[in-house]
């Protein structure tokens, strides 16, 4: 029973590995920053889910730390690389941007 | 390399898993070489630190990922980002004619480490250096030496202590000097190259943006907010060292 479980994570973690392996591949064929930006954010996600399984398998569930921390990073990144491409720096406080602002 | 790391239940065969993380590595990496849209390489870059990182943890590395996935994926995209705002968005193809050298090299280096890979101990043998010299003795007598749970930690803090020290000074006094470099008024981050190389000053805060007559308030207001920032990233690769 045990390993038929484990099994199955093996089976999920592997479709994870392809659907990592297809982000790449929106990562490297997309024509616009965007897809690019969109296709790095669901990459970190895949890592995320991937780890969450990956210590499920080798049986120590306390690596779901580590995932937490990922997904974080994740987050963090993404906000980071947005600002920059709007704003040209990190120390823009975004609550006091202006709709306005954006155009100029 | 890959074994299974759980020896009490029923050990399942995770070498594939590593074999399509390497796959990914090996694609990055040649995505990276070739491409030449350096926003997408930033990007890549990204990604590679992501795979290594779960390589790690397969690896039952886990403390270097943790500084994989923090330095690598964190900060080191963000800093890539900012020193891609101050050059080209594209790199310039290099002729073939000028790469013959870069790759007799790769090829030379790479061929030295597949050999040293033949006199490299098993994975989790008992007589290979990590497990016979002074590591055991770190392991047996951390709980009553330093009482504390974690031996990385008491390995790093306490009897590699001077060490470390080291490193943090090393650390410290680099990013002092990038910081004495850029300058230490706020207006590190504000010099953009233009194309021709020629350099203008121009605030990039939206609110600056929208109100051009204030050009001369704006950098000022923001002088106190930059320097903690700056500081902490400086810092953080720290944590790359250990």
């Amino acid at each position: 029973m045990e390993t038929a479980l484990g099994y199955m994570f093996l089976a999920g973690a592997f479709a994870l590995i392809v659907s990592m392996a297809l982000m790449l591949a929106r990562l490297i064929g997309g024509p616009t920053l965007y897809d690019r930006l969109l296709a790095v954010n669901s990459f970190g996600t895949k890592t995320v889910l991937f780890l969450c399984v990956f210590c499920f398998i080798i049986d120590r569930p306390d690596g779901v730390d580590i995932a937490l921390l990922y997904a974080l990073m994740n987050f963090i990144a993404t906000i980071a690389v947005l600002k920059f491409f709007n704003y040209r720096a990190l120390d823009v406080n975004l609550n006091r941007v202006s709709v306005k602002g954006e155009d100029a | 390399m890959a074994v299974s790391l759980n020896a009490s239940s029923v050990a399942i065969p995770t070498i594939a898993l590593d074999i399509g993380l390497m796959a990914l590595l090996v694609v990055v990496a040649f995505a990276i070489v070739r491409m030449r849209s350096l926003f997408a390489i930033v990007m890549l870059q990204g990604v590679y630190s992501l795979v290594c990182a779960a390589w790690f943890v397969s690896l039952d590395a886990v403390d270097v990922a943790f500084t994989e996935a923090a330095v690598g994926a964190g900060v080191s995209t963000v800093l890539m980002l900012a020193a891609m705002l101050l050059a080209d968005r594209k790199s310039e193809p290099v002729p073939m004619k000028r790469q013959w050298g870069p790759l007799l090299i790769v090829l030379i280096a790479g061929a030295a480490m597949i050999l040293a890979v033949g006199d490299m101990p098993n994975y989790g043998a008992a007589n290979s250096p990590a497990n016979s010299y002074v590591g055991m003795d770190y392991i047996a007598r951390t709980a009553e030496d330093i009482d504390i749970p974690n031996v990385v930690t008491a390995v790093l803090a306490s009897y590699r202590g001077y060490d470390t020290f080291g490193e943090t000074v090393v650390i410290f006094s680099a990013g002092l000097g990038v910081l004495l470099l850029l300058g230490l008024n706020g207006n590190a981050g504000r010099w953009r190259a233009k194309p021709n190389g020629h350099r203008v000053f121009r605030p990039s805060a939206p609110a600056a943006a929208v109100s051009k007559t204030s050009d001369e308030t704006k950098p000022n207001e923001t002088k106190k907010r930059r320097g903690r920032p700056r500081k902490s990233k400086a810092s953080t690769p720290d944590g790359g060292d250990k």
